[in-house]
């Protein structure tokens, strides 16, 4: 026993050495990636949070046309802005479609059936996220028309970084948001009742 | 082949040998950094004996666990809340509402009974081979720190989901103090930070679970590690390797540390890991002794359980504390149970260091100290009463004559001759 | 071969078996525990210490039972406060629909916690102390403690509530379920204990003796029990099914791992003579 501990071996073979490691840390990489999965999963919305985020239903007996709901209701943490347009606010939609960045909300976010130029299911009601697309600031009603400037026809302005929408949520150009703003799924599961964040698809 | 260039030149091809792009960042790094010569001092050209046995796997699993408390302890200091009021319901928001939050809270739990596992049997490891002996004294008491802290570390751990075991463990652990004369009744109070165990307390024994104790403990391993760089690790045979080098200034015993221990620690990893999940999965509570069922209680200051007993690896020294009718002696005898260990190096007068090579009284005692290590262990978990406190008084008694002993067993007995070399059979 | 060695791996081994028996205790009873609700035999209710629930969380249809057993009959005075009657519904497998029509008292919505509608202050006034949230009753106290308790209650007329319980003596806790189990009477021996100086003579339970029939047989009463215990034990650890099924994956990819691990080894350490 002379020799040294470590010695080369006629029997070695290197090429299965060389598979067996690469195999092990092969192995080892897909246990570690699977760890992960707990660690990171746990950050997603609990089920408080998520029990918390059900969806809302809110009373529309109470806005008069040319109103939105107050106090803000709140679904998953975000304001939720609902507007009865009266049928002169509804007019007030049209005419402006080449000053806004997205007139047909083709970049923006928001339902299938909230796709049209007044982006809600009925006419009368608008339903929105009220936080500004830019960098979430609460736009504030300037419902009035003229009442930011003589062509204003109506809408929302953010003060933060001076965002203008219009009553149909749809961002004017040379705002600093780029979309519009966002419609949350909803349904009327009575005449006069709103339920934010659920529709036929079922719970957002 | 002709490559051109924008200017029309024959382009330069790149020379043979040039490094590759990995290559290059790797000599990037290493210029700035001893990252290459770190390793190759630490891993590769770090010599290990040879002949290292099953025992050995226990120091690499023990920073090993150590790793697994801290990732899941700081994701469970993400969702847990503490307070009087909050702590036991958000332990069950864990357990039931976050996403994986009850394998990260089991992970945990059972990570510190393991934890313990490790140790006791690293410790038994060193009392086999002697390797608390010279040169490795400070390496000894480095790892006997380490041992202390991590009894903290468990004891404000175990206070924290606020159930009502934590409490009551928590109550009669911080009252040994008042046994202190003197200060005892205000030191206590001091600890506790009010009149009972209470939010005070829980604030303040989750900021040392989550932060000071952690960082106390990640120094000491540091410290536990660069100790044992520098003597090197002892062996079964309890042999200096660094005795006998070959012509090239390496032991002739030893082995690069990478690739052979690694290759050979991840067997270890993975063994470990296949019971660890085996308790994690199927057995989290292991029948009461990793997670006791009175702490799916809430704290309750008015209601003692039926039968309170610390988690298993505190019930060998609370054994020996209710074995004393005296409270102040038991506080005492208890502490000293712990520190003992710190004199081994200086108790055991040997003039071998391994038990192979030692006496008939060496192996006597220390089956003798295992068994009533156990046994007290066993019976600090039974009520204390009738035939339970007799045999815990034996035990404790041989606990300490185990030591109080070693000096004369230890150089009196007659020893076997140790080998020139280490003992070693290619498998 | 050094002994030592052997002694490491013993120790491993040791350890293994503790888990092993371990697991076996925590999945079922014990194989020797003898199934109760025979109350027939001469001294019913004689060995009630060493009832088992011997419950199934896996069997759904028994934990669904259980969930209208309590809804009926606990959930007037105990609450769920850590379970949602939505997270009840998708574990136990009952639709939305009849969680809605069976279960969910009216005025209470899906993703509520499972609270009692009685007030605390009336519980205190009425009982002497806040019954207890039963969210993880068979964690604390064990699924035998809440099954022989359910099946221990007995006539008393010493006390306030007609009733006494043998595992938890001068329960404040009315027989809520005499209407189904019928009454029974305690029937206790006078025992003679061996006491510092001299002896005592104390009363032992003996057995049960049926006063009245209720509206279940024993056997259905049994089984009413059992359903019961195994919704409270789901309820202790909503996640228990799901651990158990994930932990056979991990172990078997564990064990893959470590294989591979020592073949590595194996071929590492030909180099070391």
């Amino acid at each position: 026993m002379a020799e040294h501990a470590i010695g080369a071996d006629d029997e070695i073979d290197l090429s299965r050495r060389k598979f067996l490691t690469r195999a092990t840390i092969a192995t080892g990489a897909i246990g570690a990636v699977f760890t992960a999965v707990p660690f990171v999963e746990s950050w997603s919305p609990s089920e408080r949070a998520r029990a918390q985020g059900a969806p809302v239903d809110i009373d529309l007996t109470k806005v008069e046309p040319g109103q939105m709901i107050a106090p803000i209701p709140v679904w998953r943490k975000s304001p939720i802005y609902v507007v009865h347009r009266g049928p002169e606010m509804i007019k007030r939609i049209a005419g402006h479609d080449d000053q806004l960045k997205d007139p047909h909300s083709e970049q923006s976010d928001q339902p299938a059936y909230a796709k049209n130029p007044l982006r809600s299911r009925t006419p009368e009601f608008l339903v929105l996220v009220g936080t500004c697309t830019h960098l979430g600031c609460l736009p504030k009603q300037r419902f009035a028309a003229g009442e930011l400037y003589p062509s204003w026809p109506g809408g929302f302005f953010c003060p933060c970084h001076g965002s203008r929408f219009d009553l149909a949520g749809r961002v004017f150009q040379g705002s600093p948001a780029s979309i519009n703003l966002r419609v949350p799924p909803y349904s009327f599961p009575t005449e006069r009742t709103l339920r934010v964040g659920a529709d036929e698809k079922g719970a957002a | 082949m002709a490559i051109k260039t924008a200017s029309g030149a024959p382009a330069q091809l790149p020379p043979a040998g040039r490094p590759s792009a990995g290559q290059r960042l790797w000599a990037w790094l290493n210029r700035r950094m001893p990252i290459q010569g770190f390793i190759e001092d630490q891993l590769t050209g770090y010599y290990a004996p040879k002949n290292f046995n099953v025992w050995y796997f226990f120091g690499s699993l023990a920073l090993l666990v150590l790793v697994v408390q801290l990732l899941t302890g700081i994701f469970l200091t993400m969702f847990y809340k503490v307070g009087e009021t909050s702590s036991f319901d958000s332990v069950e928001y864990i357990m039931r509402e976050v996403s994986f939050g009850w394998l990260i809270r089991y992970l945990h739990s059972t990570g510190a009974s393991a934890f313990f596992i490790v140790v006791y049997l690293h410790m038994f490891r060193a009392f086999l081979y002697g390797s608390y002996r010279a040169p490795r004294e400070l390496l000894w008491l480095l790892g006997m720190a380490v041992y202390l802290a991590l009894m903290a570390e468990a004891f404000m751990g175990y206070v924290l989901p606020w159930g009502n075991m934590s409490f009551w463990g928590a109550q009669v652990i911080v009252n040994l103090f008042s046994t202190i004369p003197g200060i005892g009744p205000a030191l206590v109070e001091w600890i506790r930070g009010d009149y009972a165990i209470a939010d005070a307390t829980l604030n303040r024994f989750f900021s040392l679970h989550v932060v000071a104790i952690p960082l106390a403990l990640l120094l000491l391993v540091a410290l536990h590690l660069v100790a044992l760089r520098q003597t090197g690790s002892n062996n079964p045979d309890g042999i200096e390797i660094k005795d006998r080098l070959g012509p090239n200034g390496r032991p002739l015993d030893g082995i690069p540390f990478h690739p052979y221990y690694t290759v050979k620690d991840i067997v270890g990893v993975g063994v470990f890991f296949v019971l660890f999940a085996i308790v994690v999965f199927f057995v989290p509570t292991l029948g009461g002794l990793f997670l006791e069922a009175p702490n799916f209680e809430p704290a309750n200051p008015l209601s003692t359980p039926e039968h309170i007993a610390p988690v298993w690896y505190f019930t060998p020294y609370y054994a020996i504390l209710r074995a004393v009718p005296d409270q102040r002696l038991g506080a005492l005898l208890m502490l000293i149970a712990v520190m003992v260990f710190l004199f081994v190096p200086w108790l055991d007068r040997s003039p071998v260091k391994s038990m192979r090579y030692k006496g008939y009284w060496s192996r006597l005692w220390l089956t003798l100290f295992a068994i009533s290590f156990i046994a007290l262990g066993y019976l600090g978990l039974q009520p204390a009463e009738g035939l339970y406190v007799v045999l815990a008084r034996i035990f404790a008694v041989i606990y300490f004559l185990f030591f109080i002993l070693m000096p004369f067993y230890t150089r009196f007995e007659s020893v076997r001759p140790v080998p020139e070399r280490v003992t070693y059979h290619a498998h | 071969m050094r002994t030592e060695r052997h002694a490491g791996r013993i120790a491993l081994l040791a350890l293994a078996a503790l888990a092993a028996a371990a697991l076996r205790a925590e999945t079922s009873g014990p194989a020797t525990g003898r199934t109760a609700g025979e109350e027939e035999k001469p001294k019913a209710g004689g060995d009630w210490q060493h009832w088992h629930a011997n419950n199934d969380v896996t069997d759904l249809p028994s934990a669904q039972r259980g969930a209208r057993n309590f809804v009926s009959y606990c959930l007037g005075c105990h609450s769920l406060k850590y379970e949602r009657w939505s997270r009840l519904g998708t574990d136990l497998g009952i639709p939305a629909d009849l969680l809605q029509k069976d279960l969910l008292p009216p005025g209470d919505k899906p993703l509520q916690y499972i609270q009692t509608s009685m007030p605390p202050a009336d519980a205190e006034a009425w009982f002497g102390k806040v019954p207890p949230d039963l969210s993880l009753m068979a964690r604390a106290r064990g699924r035998d403690y809440i099954y022989q308790f359910l099946k221990t209650f007995y006539v008393d007329p010493t006390r306030q509530t007609g009733a006494n319980n043998l595992r938890l003596p001068t329960t404040a806790m009315p027989h809520v379920l005499s209407e189904l189990e019928g009454l029974k009477r305690a029937v206790f021996r006078e025992e003679t204990r061996a006491a510092e100086g001299g002896s005592s003579r104390e009363l032992v339970f003996d057995h049960f003796e049926t006063l009245a029939p209720g509206r279940l047989s024993p056997v259905e009463y049994d089984r009413f029990v059992r359903d019961t215990v195994n919704f409270l034990d789901y309820v202790s650890e909503p996640t228990q099914t799901a651990r158990r099924a994930l932990g056979v994956w991990v172990v078997l990819f564990l064990l893959v791992f470590t294989w591979l691990a020592w073949l590595v080894k194996r071929e590492y350490w030909k180099d070391v003579h």
